[in-house]
Parts: C-alpha cells; structure tokens; sequence
C-alpha cells in the first residue's frame, strides 16, 4: 500500500502499462551508452577516488574509502605474535566461507589435502547467499561457450583478462553439472531441459535459476557438503594479515577470534583468499545489497604481502536496489524481475529505456532519469524509479510471481505491498566488486606464490562490468579450481621459516610516504552503531 | 520529528524511532553486531529473534533484519540454535524413507503439536514438510520447505527435538540430485566441451583485435 503523495504517478503507472507491456524499447547504440556512463556512472566521478601512493599499485586511482583501508596500520604489530607455535598447521587455508571458499574446501579435499576454512562470520553468512538471480552457462543447442564470451568481454568493456573469461564459459556447463549432481534443485521443465531467461547483456537465454534464492540454493548445498566432508570450519574468526614464509610464499594467516579477540597463527602450505566483496564499505554513501561482512578484506591482506589489484576502480551499482520502504533500502531486487518482462517506468508512467541493457548502463540511465531529466519519484528517501512488476503476472500468466520470484513477494509482502499488483520503487545500489587481486589462469596470484584467490576478491574475470549470472558462476569455476591448484601446490611445497616481515615493511612505507592514518585495517565489520544505518 | 517507540532489547528498555527494524534498532540503541547478523536481507538466517508485546501471552518469532520495531516490544535474539546435522555420503544414502529413519529417527516422534510452523520466520508450512519426510515424499517435502533460511527457531519450539532444518537440508538434495529429472542438453554440452568441439572458436577468440571482437559485439543478434 503506497500512501496519498505516490498515486498520482501510480495512476499513470497503471493507466499505461497495457501500451507498455507492447512497447519494444530500443536498446542504446555504442555512443549512447558511453556518453550515459561518462555523465552518470559513479564510477566517473573523478573526486571520489584517491591515488594510492604506496604499495604494488602506487599511482592508481581507487575509492578513496578503499585508499584509507590499503593504506592503514596492521591490528598487529610483529613482536605480539607468536609464528613458532601455530595454533592450526594444515595443506591448504581457506579465508572465507562464502561459495567460493566453500566450493575451494570441497575440492581441495576431494584431491586428497588437509584444507580447513576461518570466517569472520559464519559459513554461508555471504553475498553467494543473497544472490537471487541465477548463473548463466551456455548449454542449450543455440548458445556455446564462444557466445557467452562475447557478451561478458562486450559487457565488461573488452577488458576482461580472456584466459580468465575463457575458462570462466568453458568451464560454465561442468560447474552447473557438479552443482546438480551436489543436489542442487535448478529450474527444469518436467523433460529435464533447464528453465532459462535473459540476464541484462546477454545474447541467449542462459540464465539458470532455483526460483529466485538461486545463491541461497547453491551456498546451503555446499556448506551441507563442507560439513558432511567434516572439514573444520573456524568461524567467527577473521584472518587479518597474511604470514609468508622467509622464500616470500604466502604461508598462512593471523587469525582473530571476532568476540574474544584472541590472536590465533594458521600455518599452511598455500592460501587462498575468498573473502568477497565490498558492499559495506558504502563506496560514495551508497546503500548495499551486500551482506554484513563485505568489507574489501581479502584485498587489504593481499595488498600489504604484495599482491598486486586489478580494476579495483571499478564497481558495480545494480540498478534495481529497494528505494522504499525505508526498512530495505538498498536491499536487492533480483534483475529476474526484468528478465521476466517488467519494465522500468518514470514518474510520468514512460518506459524511458530497454530494461536489459548491462547493469552498469542500466544504473547510470536510472541516475540520469532521476536527476538530469528530474523524472524519479521522491519517495521520502531520495528518489526513485518504478519497476513494474504487475506485467509480470500479464506477461507470464498469474501465478508467475509466485513461482519464479518468492523471495521478492516475500520481501515487500512483509511491508504491504503487493508486488502482482503494485509495482515497485527502486534506485541503484552498491552490489559487486568488479576488480580485486590480479591472478593467472590457475588461481594463483601473479606476483607472490602459493596465494590463490578466487570469487569476488578476484580482478579482471569480467573486466570492468559483471554481467548478472555470471559471479554466482565464477565463485563456483574459480572457487573449484583454487581448490584444485591450492591442493596440488601443497604437495610440492615445504614451508621455511615463516615471516609478519612484510607487515613491518608496510609500516615503514606508510611512514616514509608521510601518510598520517590512525585507521587499522582489514576493516572486517561496518560499524552502524548510534545512528541509522544505510 | 520521527515517532519513537519503547522496546526492550533481552529486558532493557530502549527508545528507538518506530521506522527501523528489530536490527537496526539494535544498532541505535548502541550495539555493534558480531554474532545474529548475517545478510541483513532475509537469506541467511542469522538473526532469529524472539518476541513478545506487552501484556500478550504469545510469542512470535520473526527475523531481526525483516522486522518493524513495535512499542512494548520484548525481543530476544537468537543468534545460534544446536541444530543437529548428521553427515552423510550423498553417493551412498539409500533415495527412500530409509535415509530419514536412519539419519534423523527423531521426525517420527513428532507429536503433531504445529509449534514449528507458528514459529517458521519465512511462514512456512514446516510440520506438513516432516510429514512428507516421514513418508519418503522427497520432492514434496523440498518444494514445500524450499524458501527455508535455516535459522532454526522451528526446532527451538519443538517438543519431540526435531531438527527441521537440517531434515529439509537433505530432502531437497536428494531430489535435485536423483529425483529431479537428468538434462540432456547439458550432458551434451559437458561432453562436446570435453571433447574440443569448442576450442577453435575460443582460441579465435583468444587472439582477435579488440577492434573485431567490439564489430561482433555490437552487432550480435539477441535472442527474443
């Protein structure tokens, strides 16, 4: 129920929507949509961003909330840890209990290592969990591996690194097969063909969905199978600095015990970094549709040990974040919901754009409607756009909404409104990490050894845009294959002495370059304590 | 001026303005969440919580992230509930009634009290899915339990110690696993990709101008 000041424009919501359901929108030219990012992207906004002046990536430009992270203090200071005694000694660490670090457990065990995971939270407390969606994979007869490849090099600005990108389409369909055979409950029609739709960007109907909790789906069934593999699962245990060993390999991680703050040493013959995203740094006072724990950690502890970041400039604003009820503002709604024929609608009941045009495109015209053209909704909290929902039910038949998009009835039903009948008001917010820790094609970081990575924390899989489907499917493919190559290593690698040496270094460069911090950092939790939190 | 209301957060008395939800109450009221607070979003499961108004006799459960606050509010968060999961090799476990029997023998002590479907925070019909598990109805027990975030308030309410979550857990993936129908068009495509069939496609790819592949790009045909 929306209140007296929205039915005007509600009324020319509704009086429209038959001629709008019709209405083929044109997609943008080349120009167009270079000329709507330059103007509207956040990511142009030259004045949010810093140069990093120490570290791999000297002279870049990234968000300056990332900037004050890369370049903090330590929580530690070499002398307090004890690297004689590790409390925990295995092959392979895992940091990060997302699905990507679950999928590396997996693996890893199944090649024979010794693998345990620490999370700051709990296992599956990660955006694999809010991904609502789906995860595309080329497999019905009129699409392959080369067609996807295009639309993800196209959508992320030809940028992408192609021997990540080509194995991240090649190894599409095997990653939907291992999670089916998991249990996996996918939408399939009753012959067993795969119910799939369009994402923004693609070219094929490829877009493979449980409903829409597709990541809640594959994050409960891999947890299910890290636990009845019994690997041992820290959690509520942050890593917070890598430990190498004195040949410079990545050899393990300071642990923090989140509630009691105790440090804790893992020792191991290879780590790989899976600690996600960055939503809740709230990069430009953004909202999120990240989950609680996504604070850019893995790329802080990369960064102080030398790793070097790729494309960490760029973010990805999903255009279709809860604009109102307040309650969820910044909340996901699934890109499905457009997949599924509901079109985006302006203040005057006008479809002012295609509704699947790449997500970052998508974003920048909305921003465009609402401030340039003055054509958004003031819903008490900043503006917003319509998503019409109620052409879902016209499009699909009734019953639709329910079948495809619970978890958004669900959502918006807890604050009254119906979305078969009403539709929504949404507004772009902060949603994915597109860069992160440069890494080769087996997962490995290019510049120190035996540091895998793999998920969001990892730089230049899709170059400067991420397609919708396609991080739900990389967490699995480069998830499985950091395990694999993580497993592997280990049985080649002796560990030599182990060494917080490049922790003190960072600490000196910081004070050589002049830089006046009292920040630590990881940052691992928000921190929305005395005030309202976006 | 926003309209505050009282609540009482484990028995302390708060006053919090009346838009914000039980977690974010948390937070103005001064806590910084470690533990019952996950995806803030309602997938996860973390911050089952507990209440109670005043002066009413019975208890609602709900997720902290999803909920409004309400004047005279008693909440209690439940952060962790002992659920119990049993381990098992999904190539191994017999697709019948026999799997419940032998891993979670407790569902047939169900005493058809209905407390974990009031409880359920996603309004689930959780009794009607043990039901289905009891009798070996795999597929109806994974689609009626399916929008479960497993955050186990229905088991905190059970009398026979039922661990519904985790019941459901292994329901759904024995269906997508062996009852769901096999997809011939993807064992298809695993194979022909094993095969090669793709690869000189891909390594055209691999080296082609920017130029060329920005010309493919622009001009592919989409599908309707």
């Amino acid at each position: 129920m929306y209140s007296e000041k929205f039915q005007e424009s509600l009324a020319a919501v509704e009086a429209a929507r038959e001629k709008n359901i019709a209405l083929e929108p044109t997609r943008m030219t080349a120009e167009q949509k270079d000329t709507v990012l330059s103007s509207f992207h956040p990511d142009y906004k030259t004045n949010e961003f810093s140069v990093l002046t120490i570290g791999p990536n000297k002279g870049d430009k990234v968000p300056k909330e990332l900037a004050a992270m890369l370049q903090a203090h330590s929580r530690i200071k070499d002398a307090e840890i004890d690297l004689e005694n590790p409390d925990y000694d295995t092959d392979v660490l895992v940091i990060g209990g997302g699905g990507a670090g679950a999928s590396a457990a997996i693996e890893a065990d199944e090649a024979g290592a010794s693998v345990m995971i620490v999370t700051k939270l709990r296992i599956g407390d990660a955006n694999t969990m809010m991904a609502e969606g789906g995860i595309q994979a080329a497999d019905k007869p009129n699409d392959s591996p080369a067609i996807h490849f295009v639309d993800a090099f196209g959508g992320g600005h030809f940028a992408a690194k192609r021997e990540l990108l080509s194995k991240l389409v090649c190894d599409a369909p095997e990653a939907i097969k291992w999670l089916s055979e998991l249990g996996v409950e996918f939408d399939k029609e009753a012959d067993g063909t795969m119910v799939t739709t369009h994402g923004g960007g693609t070219s094929r109907k490829r877009m493979h969905a449980a409903k829409d909790y597709s990541g809640a789906e594959i994050m409960r069934t891999l947890r299910d199978e890290v636990l009845n593999r019994n690997i041992p699962v820290v959690d509520f245990t942050a890593a917070i600095e890598l430990i190498l060993d004195e040949d410079g390999k990545a050899a393990g991680a300071v642990l923090m015990n989140m509630e009691t703050k105790e440090l804790l040493v893992a020792k191991a013959k290879t780590v790989i970094i899976a600690t996600g995203g960055a939503g809740r740094m709230h990069y430009q006072g953004f909202p999120t549709s990240n989950h609680y724990g996504a604070t850019a950690d893995g790329l802080v502890l990369g960064y102080r040990a030398g790793a070097k970041l790729l494309y960490a400039e760029t973010l990805q604003y999903h255009p279709t974040g809860v604009a109102f009820p307040e309650q969820i503002f910044g909340a996901l709604v699934t890109e499905k919901v457009r997949s599924l024929g509901a079109k985006l609608v302006n203040k005057n009941g006008e479809v002012f754009m295609h509704p699947l045009e790449t997500r970052d495109v998508t974003a920048a015209t909305i921003i465009r409607e609402c401030s340039e053209r003055g054509n958004g909704i003031d819903t008490g909290n900043g503006e917003g756009i319509w998503l019409d929902t109620p052409m879902i039910e016209k499009i699909g038949g009734e019953g639709t909404i329910m079948k495809r998009i619970p978890a958004m009835w669900r959502m918006f039903d807890k604050y009254g409104i119906d979305i078969r009948k009403e539709p929504i008001l949404i507004y772009p917010t902060l949603h994915y990490q597109n860069g992160g820790l440069d890494i080769t094609a087996d997962c490995m970081t290019t510049n120190v050894k035996n540091l895998f990575v793999a998920g969001e924390a990892v730089g230049g899989i899709h170059g400067k845009n991420r397609l919708m489907g396609n991080s739900l499917l990389d967490i699995i493919v480069f998830g499985r294959s950091a395990g694999q190559n993580a497993a592997k290593a280990a049985k080649d690698t002796t560990v030599g002495k182990l060494t917080l040496d490049h922790v003190t270094a960072f600490e000196n460069e910081i004070t050589e370059a002049g830089i006046e911090t009292e920040l630590v950092s990881p940052k691992l939790l928000p921190n929305y304590t005395n005030q309202k939190s976006i | 001026m926003e309209k505050m209301v009282n609540i009482f957060l484990f028995g302390k008395k708060y006053s919090v303005p009346e838009n914000l939800a039980i977690m974010t109450a948390m937070e103005y009221a001064g806590y910084q969440l470690v533990r019952g607070c996950g995806c803030r979003n309602g997938f996860c499961g973390a911050c089952a919580t507990i209440y109670r108004i005043k002066g009413d006799r019975e208890l609602h459960a709900c997720l902290a992230c999803q909920t409004k606050v309400e004047d005279n509010m008693y909440i209690a968060t439940l952060p962790f509930f002992p659920l119990v999961k049993q381990v098992y090799d999904m190539e191994k476990i017999p697709v019948n009634e026999t799997v419940m029997m032998q891993l979670y023998p407790e569902i047939y002590a169900c005493i058809g009290s209905n407390a974990c479907t009031k409880a359920c925070t996603q309004g689930l019909n959780v009794m009607q899915y043990i039901a289905y598990a009891q009798r070996g109805d795999f597929e109806k027990c994974a689609e009626e339990s399916f929008d479960c975030v497993m955050c186990g308030v229905c088991s905190s309410r059970c009398p026979a110690g039922i661990s519904h979550p985790q019941v459901a857990m292994l329901a759904r993936r024995i269906n997508g696993k062996y009852l769901a129908p096999g997809c011939g068009h993807l064992e298809d495509r695993v194979k022909e990709i094993k095969n090669g069939d793709f690869n000189d496609l891909i390594e055209a790819l691999m080296q082609k101008p920017i130029e060329e592949i920005k010309e493919l790009y622009n001009n592919r045909e989409i599908e309707k």
